[in-house]
């Protein structure tokens, strides 16, 4: 894709105005600028959706695991090591035959940081937030997700400081799959609700 | 006195179509991870709060024009200003032109990880009793409220059903406005579609919010 030239200033001048307000603070001594860097390379490396692709396999491995999950997700996530920031108080709602749940936040971007990462920008995008609450299956159907038409759908709308996770529903065919296996399957979307789980030899778009 | 958030976009038509993104992509340009790790480390110096950072963000008249990480950096801009942290004419300068202000504290290198673990649980003891119990018809305030709130105008009025009990939690509304946490018993509340979106909904459809005990009245 490339940027017309309107967009291509509008991004220097982004660059330029971050630049200077890093430098100024730093300055000041508000902030380390190491301690920024620090940031981004936990949010780049260590803190993502994988984290979360975890959480599912386990409760899809271990039938006491997910009961845990259901029951007290925060404490079934911190077990796995992944807690904190944005993720301090989790719910985790679970996709059966009948229910699809789908995570949204209107009001801004909430979302559970130490199980997903940052959030994507369609997640933050007016689109998607004006939209999941009212034509949820619309929105799905960009991303190519179809529901059965008696499928009934369940809207989640992060507005206080509880965070969600879905669980999304085990694929077939992955029954003889161990944990490390099963944990490939789950993508980012399928834990907002946004997708499903992969099949066993399918390849995330 | 008036508050004009414009974030509040639950419903709301024309924003076209949603635009699916593979999920190794993190950051598009290389000013937004800067944006954003000036806008975590800021925040944990504890000049301010999250619900104040909210708010200082959902108030910009240029919201919906700015991307997502424009909208984090001019609200810095805006809560370091309001506090007489920084100067516009800093910002121009490149440079700091004024002494610092003080702050409660820094955040070291050191101490990212410790402090992203930690996070800033909003669970909080509250000395009344819970007002509903699970199951119990509810109806959400409506009308706007002359600050910060996390009420979405998409349920404002509307009638729904007591899901959860999610324990006592520190209240947006105040904390916003630097009058305390003021703990307040929080709810998942849940609505049909259809009272939600009348005709226009379609079968099944079940939307919940969580909202805090001076949200609701009994319906």
């Amino acid at each position: 894709m490339s940027l017309d030239e309107h967009e291509r200033s509008a991004l220097a001048q982004m660059d330029v105005r971050v630049r200077a307000l890093e430098t100024v603070l730093a300055q000041k001594g508000y902030i380390d600028p190491a301690a920024l860097d620090e940031l981004i390379e936990t949010y780049q490396t260590r803190i993502g959706p994988r984290n979360g692709a975890r959480v599912v396999a386990r409760a899809w491995a271990d039938p006491e695991y997910r009961q845990w999950l259901l029951n007290d997700a925060t404490a079934a996530i911190a077990s796995l090591g992944f807690c904190g920031r944005q993720g301090e108080h989790m719910v985790a709602v679970e996709n059966t035959s009948t229910q699809h749940n789908l995570v949204v936040c209107t009001l801004c971007s909430c979302y559970p940081w130490p199980v997903l990462g940052l959030p994507p920008t369609w997640y933050k995008s007016a689109a998607y937030r004006s939209r999941a609450v009212k034509d949820p299956r619309g929105v799905l159907s960009e991303f190519g997700v179809q529901l059965a038409a008696q499928t009934q759908i369940r809207v989640w709308d992060s507005t206080a400081e509880v965070r969600y996770l879905v669980l999304p529903q085990r694929p077939a065919g992955s029954a003889t799959l161990d944990e490390a296996a099963l944990a490939a399957l789950v993508t980012r979307d399928s834990m907002i609700g946004t997708g499903f789980a992969l099949e066993p030899g399918a390849h995330a778009k | 006195m008036t508050y004009t958030s414009y974030a509040d976009l639950g419903g709301r038509p024309g924003y076209g179509p949603v635009r699916p993104e593979d999920e190794t992509t993190v950051f598009h340009a290389p000013w937004e991870p800067r944006a954003f790790a000036l806008t975590l480390a800021m925040g944990a110096t504890g000049a301010w709060n999250l619900d104040m950072a909210r708010a200082a963000r959902e108030t910009l008249a240029d919201y919906d024009r700015l991307p997502y990480y424009g909208i984090w950096l001019r609200a810095l801009e805006r809560l370091l200003q309001e506090r007489g942290l920084l100067q516009p004419e800093e910002i121009a300068a490149g440079r700091a032109l004024h002494p610092p202000g003080a702050l409660p504290r820094v955040l070291a290198a050191g101490n990212v990880a410790a402090v992203l673990a930690k996070g800033a649980p909003t669970r909080r003891p509250v000395a009344s009793e819970a007002r509903f119990v699970v199951g119990q018809q509810v109806r959400a305030r409506y009308g706007k409220v002359p600050h910060h709130t996390r009420l979405p105008g998409y349920v404002q009025g509307k009638q729904g059903t007591i899901e959860r009990v999610l324990g006592g939690h520190v209240f947006a509304d105040t904390q916003a406005q630097g009058l305390g946490e003021q703990p307040q018993w929080l709810y998942t509340v849940a609505f049909e579609g259809v009272e939600l979106w009348g005709d226009a909904a379609y079968g099944g459809l079940r939307v919940s919010v969580d909202a805090w005990e001076p949200y609701l009245e009994l319906a």
